[in-house]
C-alpha cells in the first residue's frame, strides 16, 4: 500500500541536502507560533503565567483535595472560669436568734452597747436581755430573768457537713459552746458529739457539723460543698495561695483559682470548666495551615474557595463585558454613520456613569432586601459586566475602523459575503489580538473590584468565601492587630493574582506587536 | 477651536442629562430609602401616625410622591438652579455638607498627584531609555504591582505596620484626641499628620498607571525619526533624551494630568472610607449605604460632571499642546 518512497518524503532526512531556493530550508512559524516564542522569551511574562498556574491550581484542585469543607466549623475545647463559691473571713459577731424569739436587730446593736461597756444587762423594744459570755467570742443571749436562751451572738460559724440545711439552734449553741469552750464532747438530744480543735464536730463516727471563722457559700444552688472542700480551700486561702486542684469524692478533679476582693474582702472562686468552643481565630497549627477564622473555618481551605469565587467572578465579568464589547463595537465599527454616532453615545453615557459608586449602592440595596448570597453572586457578576464593556467596545470599534479600510476587506465585500460575516468571521478575529490583551488586564481590574466590594461586604457574603470578604475581618483592630494570619495571606494571594494577569497581559501585547519591540 | 469646544459641550450636556436620569431611575428603584427607615422609626414612636401616613407625607416633603419623569424634571430644574435638597443622613442643605468635605479629598488628591508626578516620571523616563535593563524590568514591575495592589489590602499593612507596630500615626480619622487643645499650628500639623498615611496609599496605588504611560510614550518618541537625527547630528545622549525625547514625551503626559485635574475633587472612597478621612468620599460612602437618595444624586451626577470636563480638557489641552494637531 505506501509507497517507501513517499515515507521517506515525509519523515525528514537530516542529511538531505536542500538547493539554496527550497522552502524547507526555512523554518516557517505560523503568526501564532511567532507569538509564543516572543511571549516566553520575556521572562518577566512567563514568570507572571507561572503565578496564575499556581493559582489555579490552588483554587481548583486545592479546593478539592482539601480534607476540609468550604463551611466546616471547628470546635476546640476551652478552659472557660466560672463563679464556684465565695468564702469571706467572718470578723464580726454574728448573730443566730431562735426562731420566735422576738430578738431584733435593735437588740443586737444594744447587745453589743452593753457588752462594750460591760454592763450586764441591755434594753431593747421594751424587753429586758441578760447575756453571758459562753466561751471564747460566744455569747448566750438569755431573758430578762436568765432562763430562756433568745440568740447566740458568735464569730465562729456552724455548718452542717451533710447539706446546706440549717441545724437545729439548740445543737448550734452546744456546737458552739463545746468548740469555744475547749470542750471535747457533749451530747444532745440523745447522741454523743466530739469536737476536735480544727472544729469538726463527729456523731457516731460520722462527721454532723464543723466549726470556723471561714464562711463558704456555693454560688450556684446545685452545688454542694463538701466539709473536705471547705477546709482545703481554706488551707490555701491561708497560706495566700492562688490557684489549688481538688479531687472529689467521685475523683473528679478540678483546677480552682482564688482571686481576693479587697473591697468586699472576700475570695472568689473559680472553677475552670472546659466547655466546647468555636476554635475562632485559632493561630496556625499542623491540622490548620492558616489557623482559622473569625466563624472556626478553616483559613487555607476559605482561602481557596475564595479563590475560586474571585476567579469565576472574573472570568464571567470579562466574559459578558467581552461578548456585549464585541458586538456593540463590531456593529459600530463597521456601520459607521448614524449608528456609530449612536452606540458611541451610548458608550460616552456608560463611560461617565460612575460604577464604583453605583455598585455600592446597589450592593446596599441588595442588602436591604436581602438578597440569596448565590442569587447576590449572579446580579454582582452581571452588574460589573453591564458596566464594564465600553472601553472594550470603544478598542474594538477604533480597530475596525482602520481594518476595514484594508484590502482584504473589499475583497469580502467583492465576494458578497454577508454582513454579519463580514464583521464576525474576517474583522473581529483580526481583533483578536488586542482583545486578548485587554481581557487579561481587565480579568486583574475586575478581581480587584469584587475584592473591594467584598471587603465593603457589599460583594460575596458569607458562607462564600471571596478574597475579599476574608480580609474583610480586618475592620476589626483587634483582628488587625492580632492576627496576621486572618488577612494577610488572602491580601498576598490576590495582588499575585492581579499582578500576574497584569505581567500576562503585558507580555502578551508585547509578542503580539513587535514594533515596540524596536 | 471654539467651534469644537461648543460642539463638545452641548454634546457633554446632553451627555450629562442621560447619566443623570440613569442614576435618577436608578435611585428611585431602590428598593428601600432612607426615607422608609425614618417613617419606621417615626411611627414607632407612640401616639404617632401609622407608617404609610409618615411614608407620604415624607415623600411629598422630599418630592419623592411624583412619577419618575415628572420627578426627574422637577430635580433637574432645582439642579440647575444650584438646589439639590437636603441631605436625608446629614440632615443640612447636600451643597452645605459637600462644602465641608469637599476641600480635604481635594488637598489629599492634589498633593498625591503632585507625589506621582515626581515619582513616576522621572522612573517612567529612566525605564525607557534603559529598555529591556535590569532597572526597566525592576520599574514595570514595581508600576504594574502599584495597579495590582488592591486598596484596602495596601492600607490595611500601612495601618498595621506605622499604626500598630511602630506607633507613628492613628490607625483613623483626620484629627487626634488632643485636637482642641492645640495652637492653630499645632491643629494644622495635626492634620497633616493623620494624611500622611492616605496621602501615601492614595499615592502608590496611582503611581503605577503614570509611571507605565510614561514609560510607553518615551519609548515611542524614542523611536522617532527625529531622535535618530538628533544623535546623528551627534549630540550628547543627555541632550537628547531630555531636551529632545523628553519634551515630545510631555505632550500626552500633559494631556492626561490636565484631564485627571477634575478627577481630583471626586474623593478617594475606598481610602476615605478605610482611614475614615471625613472627606467626600467617605461622607458619600456614608449616604449611599444609608440609601440617601438627595446626597447620593447630587454625588453621581457630580462625579459625570467631572468626567466630562476631564475628558474635555485633555481634548482640548491635546490641541494646545500639540500644534501638529489640528481641530476640524
Amino acid at each position: 500500500m505506501s509507497d517507501p518512497n513517499e515515507v521517506r518524503k515525509d519523515g525528514q532526512d537530516e542529511n538531505e541536502q536542500y538547493s539554496l531556493n527550497d522552502d524547507r530550508r526555512v523554518k516557517t512559524l505560523s503568526p501564532g507560533a511567532l507569538v509564543a516564542k516572543r511571549f516566553l522569551r520575556n521572562r518577566v511574562a512567563v514568570t507572571g503565567l507561572v503565578i496564575l498556574a499556581i493559582m489555579f491550581v490552588f483554587s481548583f484542585i486545592g479546593g478539592a483535595i482539601t480534607p476540609y469543607e468550604e463551611d466546616q466549623l471547628f470546635y476546640r475545647y476551652d478552659q472557660v472560669d466560672k463563679q464556684y463559691a465565695g468564702v469571706t473571713e467572718n470578723t464580726e459577731l454574728r448573730y443566730i436568734v431562735k426562731d420566735g424569739s422576738g430578738f431584733t436587730s435593735l437588740g443586737q446593736a444594744q447587745f453589743l452597747l452593753a457588752q462594750m461597756r460591760g454592763n450586764e444587762t441591755f434594753e431593747a423594744n421594751g424587753n429586758t436581755y441578760t447575756y453571758k459570755e459562753e466561751g471564747k467570742d460566744f455569747y448566750g443571749i438569755y431573758d430578762a430573768s436568765g432562763s430562756e436562751l433568745l440568740a447566740l451572738a458568735t464569730y465562729d460559724i456552724v455548718s452542717s457537713s451533710t447539706s446546706n440545711d440549717k441545724l437545729a439552734f439548740e445543737l448550734q449553741y452546744e456546737i458552739l459552746k463545746a468548740y469555744t469552750g475547749g470542750q471535747k464532747s457533749f451530747t444532745y438530744e440523745g447522741t454523743a458529739y466530739t469536737v476536735d480543735e480544727f472544729g469538726s464536730v463527729t456523731a457516731g463516727g460520722q462527721e454532723a457539723a464543723y466549726v470556723g471563722r471561714y464562711v463558704v457559700n456555693a454560688l450556684s444552688t446545685d452545688v454542694f460543698l463538701s466539709r473536705q472542700f471547705k477546709e482545703e480551700l481554706i488551707e490555701h486561702i491561708e497560706a495566700d495561695q492562688k490557684e489549688f486542684t481538688f479531687t472529689n469524692a467521685d475523683g473528679v478533679q478540678a483546677e480552682y483559682t482564688i482571686t481576693y476582693d479587697a473591697g468586699t474582702k472576700a475570695w472568689s472562686v473559680l472553677e475552670s470548666v472546659e466547655t466546647r468552643v468555636l476554635d475562632t481565630y485559632g493561630a496556625p497549627s499542623g491540622a490548620h495551615l492558616l489557623g482559622t477564622d473569625r466563624n472556626g473555618m478553616d483559613m487555607l481551605t476559605r482561602l481557596m474557595y475564595g479563590g475560586r469565587v474571585s476567579l469565576y467572578i472574573g472570568f464571567i465579568v470579562v466574559f459578558i463585558e467581552t461578548i456585549i464589547g464585541i458586538i456593540l463595537g463590531g456593529i459600530s465599527g463597521y456601520c459607521g454613520g448614524w449608528v456609530d454616532n449612536l452606540i458611541m453615545r451610548i458608550v460616552d453615557v456608560f463611560y461617565c456613569i460612575p460604577s464604583m459608586p453605583i455598585i455600592i449602592i446597589l450592593g446596599a440595596a441588595m442588602d436591604a432586601v436581602r438578597v440569596d448570597p448565590q442569587i447576590r453572586m449572579i446580579y454582582l457578576m452581571l452588574i460589573l459586566g453591564i458596566l464594564g464593556w465600553p472601553g472594550i467596545a470603544r478598542m474594538v470599534r477604533g480597530q475596525i475602523l482602520s481594518l476595514r479600510e484594508q484590502e482584504f476587506m473589499t475583497a469580502t465585500e467583492a465576494c458578497g459575503i454577508r454582513a454579519s460575516r463580514r464583521i464576525f468571521r474576517h474583522l473581529i478575529p483580526n481583533v483578536i489580538p488586542q482583545l486578548i490583551v485587554i481581557m487579561t488586564m481587565s480579568l486583574g481590574s475586575t478581581i480587584i473590584t469584587e475584592a473591594t466590594l467584598s471587603f465593603l461586604g457589599l460583594g460575596v457574603k458569607f458562607p462564600f468565601a471571596s478574597w475579599g470578604n476574608i480580609i474583610n475581618d480586618v475592620n476589626d483592630t483587634f483582628v488587625l492587630t492580632n492576627y496576621w494570619f486572618i488577612w494577610i495571606p488572602a491580601g498576598v494571594c490576590l495582588l499575585l493574582t492581579v499582578l500576574a494577569f497584569n505581567l500576562v497581559g503585558d507580555g502578551l501585547r508585547d509578542a503580539f506587536d513587535p514594533k515596540m519591540k524596536r | 477651536m471654539k467651534k469644537f469646544i461648543i460642539k463638545r459641550l452641548i454634546i457633554s450636556v446632553f451627555i450629562l442629562i442621560i447619566v443623570a436620569f440613569v442614576i435618577y431611575v436608578l435611585m428611585r428603584c431602590l428598593p428601600t430609602s432612607y426615607l422608609e427607615q425614618v417613617a419606621r422609626q417615626k411611627s414607632m414612636q407612640p401616639g404617632s401616625k401609622s407608617f404609610e401616613e409618615w411614608m407620604a407625607q415624607l415623600s411629598a416633603t422630599y418630592g419623592m410622591d411624583k412619577g419618575i419623569i415628572p420627578g426627574f424634571i422637577a430635580w433637574c430644574g432645582k439642579a440647575i438652579r444650584g438646589e439639590f435638597g437636603d441631605s436625608w443622613k446629614w440632615t443640612v442643605p447636600v451643597v452645605e455638607k459637600f462644602n465641608d468635605c469637599i476641600w480635604i479629598s481635594f488637598i489629599m488628591g492634589a498633593i498625591s498627584l503632585v507625589l506621582e508626578l515626581i515619582i513616576a516620571i522621572p522612573l517612567g523616563v529612566i525605564a525607557a531609555t534603559k529598555q529591556y535593563s535590569k532597572t526597566d524590568y525592576a520599574i514595570t514591575v514595581i508600576a504594574l504591582a502599584g495597579i495590582s495592589l488592591p486598596t484596602f489590602f495596601f492600607a490595611s499593612l500601612l495601618k498595621l505596620l506605622f499604626s500598630v507596630k511602630l506607633g507613628w500615626f492613628d490607625l483613623g480619622g483626620l484629627i487626634g484626641r488632643n485636637y482642641e487643645q492645640l495652637s492653630a499650628a499645632g491643629q494644622f500639623m495635626d492634620r497633616a499628620h493623620h494624611l500622611v498615611l492616605p496621602i501615601v496609599t492614595l499615592t502608590v496605588i496611582s503611581v503605577g498607571s503614570l509611571m507605565r504611560y510614561t514609560r510607553t510614550n518615551m519609548l515611542e518618541v524614542l523611536n522617532a525619526d527625529y531622535i535618530r537625527t538628533a544623535r546623528a547630528k551627534g549630540l550628547s545622549e543627555k541632550k537628547v533624551i531630555y531636551h529632545h525625547a523628553f519634551r515630545n514625551t510631555l505632550i500626552p503626559l500633559v494631556t492626561i494630568v490636565g484631564g485627571s485635574l477634575p478627577g481630583l475633587f471626586s474623593g478617594a472612597l475606598i481610602t476615605e472610607t478605610l482611614f475614615s478621612i471625613p472627606g467626600i468620599g467617605f461622607v458619600s460612602y456614608q449616604s449611599m449605604v444609608a440609601g440617601d437618595i438627595p446626597f447620593s444624586m447630587f454625588y453621581l451626577v457630580f462625579l459625570a460632571i467631572l468626567t466630562l470636563l476631564g475628558n474635555l480638557i485633555s481634548d482640548i489641552l491635546y490641541a494646545v499642546v500639540d500644534p501638529r494637531v489640528r481641530i476640524a
